[in-house]
């Protein structure tokens, strides 16, 4: 089973600052973080037309059946897909077994440059990662959901 | 895996409705998805075959209003019933919170009905997850089907566990609702229990 997701505000940050470097460092349009079950953790660029829920659902969908594939024919998974448009690419990467980095990007960058900068990107997310890994464990970390009330449940159904 | 989100104060859990082919799982989503308000819900995705049978996954993301601050998200999901889609539906279960469990009440359908819980078990296992401990609740659609098998009956084959069941025709939303917020409010309550 999964560990348990969370995500701190000082985490999103540094997470935020690392793709919106990657975004400019390789001309990529259009850069989000997923997590494996399909939950978008961030997004970065011209997001404002796209349905960034779908689009995470789907990357996690096609990385699980990746993945699956990648079972059968003997590997462990693979870690980088790309998938090429007419216009737009998508290039889509697996950081240390537990979340989806997924760069749009066109002509103005190229396959070999966004390569380049997601390899970079990866290690310094994949070291956040593991921090915030390494928190969640931490007894206090509890859940905020320990203290709501049956009340709070029924509250949400109420409408 | 349920997803707390402490910076934009946000709590996701994964919903995953489950049963034999025919038995309404994308009818649940659909009748769902056009009964919601607007601002509520997210586009639904269904990712079907030519014949309008799901070919890998549909899914509906859903808001549910604020719990002490936090917005609660659910993602609804179904798998592909036929039973050539295993691995398929053993990929889907990744990462869930909660089941749904939609059964045919057609007589003629039990033995599916049978197969495909003990499929659920076997590919939930596989995942480290045990059906008779995660969020569980059953449907029993078709209920308007004149070759419709008793309830009790149904109950008896398949609810051993006694978790909350609801009789429903998915197509006029019957019971989809009731199945829904039973399915969330169990997942909420595990969440309380801080697993």
């Amino acid at each position: 089973m999964q560990p348990q997701m969370v995500m701190y505000d000082e985490e999103f940050q540094q997470i935020s600052a690392v793709c919106e470097r990657l975004a400019r460092e390789a001309n990529a349009k259009i850069v989000f973080l997923v997590d494996k079950n399909g939950q978008l953790i961030a997004s970065i660029g011209a997001t404002q037309d796209l349905d960034t829920t779908s689009l995470a659902s789907l990357t996690a969908g096609n990385i699980a059946a990746t993945g699956g594939l990648a079972k059968l024919i003997g590997e462990k998974e693979f870690s980088i897909l790309f998938h090429e448009g007419e216009r737009d690419n998508l290039h889509i990467s697996v950081i240390g077994g537990r979340v989806i980095l997924v760069v749009i990007f066109d002509t103005r960058s190229s396959l070999g440059l966004v390569r380049l900068r997601v390899k970079k990107a990866s290690d310094e997310l994949n070291k956040i990662f593991e921090g915030l890994m390494k928190k969640v464990k931490v007894p206090g970390a509890g859940s905020p959901f320990a203290e709501i009330t049956d009340d709070d449940i029924d509250n949400l159904f109420s409408e | 895996m349920s997803f707390i989100n402490y910076s934009s104060r946000e709590i996701n859990c994964k919903i995953v409705y489950y049963g034999p082919g025919l038995c309404g799982k994308t009818t649940n989503l659909q009748y769902i998805y056009a009964n919601t308000n607007q601002n509520a819900k997210g586009k639904m995705i269904s990712l079907a075959t030519e014949t309008e049978r799901t070919l890998f996954f549909d899914f509906l993301p859903l808001s549910l209003g604020e719990i002490r601050g936090f917005k609660t998200r659910f993602h609804l999901y179904t798998v592909p019933g036929q039973v050539f889609y295993d691995a398929s539906r053993k990929l889907i279960l990744k990462g869930v919170d909660g089941v749904v469990f939609v059964a045919d009440s057609q007589v003629e359908r039990t033995e599916a009905n049978v197969e495909s819980v003990e499929n659920l078990r076997t590919n939930l296992g596989e995942q480290g997850y045990d059906l008779d401990k995660i969020p569980y609740v059953i449907q029993y659609n078709k209920r308007d089907l004149p070759n419709a098998a008793p309830l009790d009956e149904l109950q008896g084959l398949l609810n051993s566990r006694g978790v909350p069941a609801f009789g429903a025709v998915a197509p006029k939303g019957d019971g989809v609702y009731d199945t829904l917020k039973a399915i969330a409010r169990l997942i909420l309550t595990e969440l309380k229990k801080g697993t």
